[in-house]
This record gives structure tokens, sequence and C-alpha cells, in this order.
């Protein structure tokens, strides 16, 4: 399996506070990695620097073995999907307009926008002639979650970069929002990288765990060793999950 | 002279019209290419805005006072009026330009940028369709606010509805005054429903 993005000793700091410090990291292809931890952890800061939303101070992160640095910031982000919360929909778009974006901006012939954005919608249970011309404030926080990571896969990115994509929604749909990334992530096998703070998904849906604290790795662990891991941040996070079973997580697959 | 007020009033309405949107025209073909270039730049955004609102504040009448002895700009007559009448709706617009670009929501401007959008497509896909509504809003305060000043442009010659109010204070005669008064705030209230109409069809 190739590795598709590295992080390399990558050091952020930023008005005297260090956000990050020499995080080595790589996601290898068809993973899912979680990066988890408290609010301030330096999860979010550690993903935007994939698609250079933010420069490392110090370090390097590598995109398909080549230095983002050296990718031009257009090209690099449209091989990536990024999903935030609520979907960072645009209010002023339909939901067929806001999934076919990018397939726009790279000039797809119309036939093929069209198969694409239905195609798409089909798979996140929103079908395009039911969906197709809402705007966003006319769907509920799952389903505009849903357009979110469809607009986010519509041009096939070669990573999906999560941030809290499911932090808002309300227990029983997030449940449900996991669930479908789960089928999803086993249709489609996408290399993603995932911040959460909600040990229970990063169970669920990780392949691999990266727990940061204080901007450090503290652990990185598959989900079945990370149950099983020592350190005491990763405990703190385990306690939170009570007499939960495991059944749904990785650890028991 | 009785007899011929209704034609009288119907010209120097086309007048006054014709002045406001020479004027409200021009302070959007200033105002739109500066708003895009405020908003991206913090310090000098605070400059612009700073003495366009200073302009703001001198009164309309010193204002034609001022630009009657300036080359080009200057002189007696419909020209100096519409410049005058341009820098009293360039606030109104400028403002809420910038005003709308800068409020788009920072979560949909950073997933565009995150999506792979060139600052172009950002500006014209993103910033503008958002901002539209407010850009609105500053243009229909600039027209209103602009039917009543032009009204002073007759003061050097500009011409317009405001010709009536100076015949009238000369003369002492109301009914002139009003001959330009009425014309005047009825423009003024039809053009605030009709643009607000616009705007509203727009926002929702």
């Amino acid at each position: 399996m190739a590795t598709l993005v590295e992080f390399r000793g990558v050091t952020y700091q930023i008005g005297g506070r260090q956000v990050l410090c020499g995080i080595d990291l790589s996601v290898e292809e068809g993973e899912t990695v979680v990066l988890l931890g408290r609010s301030g952890a330096g999860k979010t800061t550690l993903l935007k620097m994939v698609n250079r939303l933010l420069e490392p101070t110090a370090g390097e992160v590598r995109f398909e073995g080549k230095r983002v640095t050296e990718w031009d910031p257009i090209r690099l982000r449209r091989r990536t999907g990024y999903v935030i919360q609520e979907g960072g929909l645009f209010p002023h778009a339909t939901v067929a307009q806001n999934v076919s974006l990018l397939p726009r901006l790279e000039r797809w012939p119309e036939e093929r926008i069209r198969q694409r954005t239905t195609e798409l919608l089909d798979t996140m249970g929103l079908p395009e002639p039911v969906y197709g011309s809402r705007y966003p404030r006319q769907l509920s926080g799952g389903e505009k979650q849903r357009v979110g990571i469809a607009r986010a896969l519509a041009a096939d990115p070669q990573l999906l970069l999560l941030d809290e994509p499911f932090a808002a929604l309300d227990p029983v749909t997030r449940y449900e929002m996991q669930q479908r990334f789960a089928q999803l992530q086993q249709d489609f096998g996408k290399t993603a990288l995932f911040v959460t703070h909600d040990i229970r998904e990063a169970l669920m849906l990780g392949t691999r765990i990266a727990l940061l604290k204080e901007g450090r790795v503290e652990v990185i662990a598959r989900p079945e060793e990370f149950v099983k891991a020592r350190s005491q941040e990763a405990r703190a996070f385990l306690v939170t999950l009570g007499q939960m079973t495991l059944d749904e997580s990785h650890a028991t697959r | 002279m009785n007899r011929m007020r209704p034609a009288e009033i119907a010209t120097l309405s086309a007048e006054h019209l014709w002045l406001v949107a020479v004027a409200i025209f021009a302070a959007l073909v200033i105002a739109a290419p500066s708003a895009v270039l405020l908003t991206r730049r913090a310090r000098l955004r605070r400059w612009t805005l700073g003495v366009v609102n200073v302009i703001q504040t001198v009164p309309s009448l010193a204002v034609f006072g001022f630009l009657l002895p300036l080359p080009l700009l200057g002189g007696v007559g419909k020209q100096t009026a519409i410049v005058a009448l341009t820098l009293y709706a360039l606030l109104p617009i400028l403002r809420n330009m910038v005003v709308g670009i800068l409020g788009v929501d920072p979560g949909v401007r950073e997933s565009a940028v995150a999506m792979g959008m060139t600052s172009r497509e950002i500006l014209w896909g993103v910033e503008l369709p958002l901002a539209f509504p407010t850009v609105l809003a500053g243009i229909r305060i600039a027209t209103v606010t602009t039917i009543g000043t032009a009204t002073i442009a007759a003061a050097i010659g500009g011409g317009g509805l405001g010709t009536f109010v100076f015949r009238g204070i000369a003369m002492a005669d109301t009914r002139t005054i009003l001959a330009g008064a009425v014309p005047a705030a009825l423009m003024a209230i039809v053009a605030d429903e009709v643009l607000g109409w616009i705007e509203r069809r727009f926002s929702s």
C-alpha cells in the first residue's frame, strides 16, 4: 500500500503558542485515520495542513509523495475533498448546484455532471428529484451533512478530509450518519483523515486512531489496540465509554 | 405661467431623474472595483471608508460650492452637480458592498477555498451573490438620498426639480416650491418601494 499523506516533524506556532510539536504521521491508501483529542489538541490545525489552509512553521507535509508546497494549491485542494460541520454548504445554491460545483469548475461535460450528481445524492439517500432543487436552509442537519459529503466526493478525490463533520448533530442522527459513513467507506474505500473528539466515533470509523495531546501524538494504534492503551490520555477518553459494548467498533470486527 | 407648469414639471422631473441616474451609475462604477479591493486590504479599507465618511458629513451645498472653482470637475452646470451627487452616493454603496462581502460566513468561504476554488471563482460564485442583498440595500439608500440632495443641484445651475424650489423661495411662492418638492418626494417614495421590492425578491 502506498503512503498518501505523510507528516514529518510538523510544528506549528502561533502567537507564541505551540499548537503542534514535531508530528510524524502517515496515512496509507485506503485507511481512515482518526485524529482524536480534546479541544485545542491541534487536530484541526494538522488537518488543514494537508490542503494548505495552514502552513507548518517547521517540518513538511507530503501528499502523494510530493511536498504540499510544491503542489499548485488549487490542484491539491481539488484532489482532496473537505467536509466541515454543517457541510459548509453555499446557502445561495441548490443541493444539486452545491454537489456539482467542483465537476463544473473542472469543466466536465454536462451529461456526466448530471449523472454524477444524481448518483452521489442517491448514495447518500437523498434522491435527486426530491432534494436536487432544495436550498440548504430547507434541509435538516443530517441532510446538510450528507450533501456536504456528496459535494466532497463529487470530483472523486484521492483523500477525504473531515473536520468533526457530525459534531453538531443530535445523537440519533449522528449515529445514523456514522453508520452511513462506515458503509460508504466499506463500499468505496476512500482514504480519509477524520478529526473528532468523540472516542465512540473514533472506534467506530477509524482503521487507525491517532490520539493528540497538546500538539503531540500520544498514541497511534488500531482500534483493537487502542482500547488497551496504557496512556493516561487514552484511558481518559476510554472511561467516557462507560459500559458501552464495542460491537460496532473495529476492535471486535 | 400656470398653464405651462405641468409641462415644466415633467421636463424638470426628467432632468432630475437623469441627474440621479447618472450619479448612481457613476458611484456604482467607482464603488464596485474599489469595494473588492478594500475587502482584501484592511488598512486601506479603514482609511478609505474614513475619507468617504468625511465627505458625507460636509453639507451638500458646501460641496457644490467647493466644486465650483475646480477645473474639469467643477464649474456651473450639470457636470458639477453630477460629480457632487456621485460623491454623496458613494458612501452607502461602497460601505454596503464592503460589509456585504466581508459578512459572508467564514465557514462558507473556507469551504470554498478548501474545495480548490480560485479567488476569482470565490468572488463571482460565492462572495458577490451572497453580498447582493446588502449591495442592493446600499443602492436603495443612495438612490433615495440622492433624489433629495439633487434638488440642491439647481443652486449651481444643475437643473432638476430644485429649480422650482429655489425659484419659489426667491418669489416667496409656496405653490412653486411645492411644484418642485412634491414630485421629488414622490420620486423618492417610488424609488424606495421599487428597490425595496427587488431587494426582498433577492433576499428570500
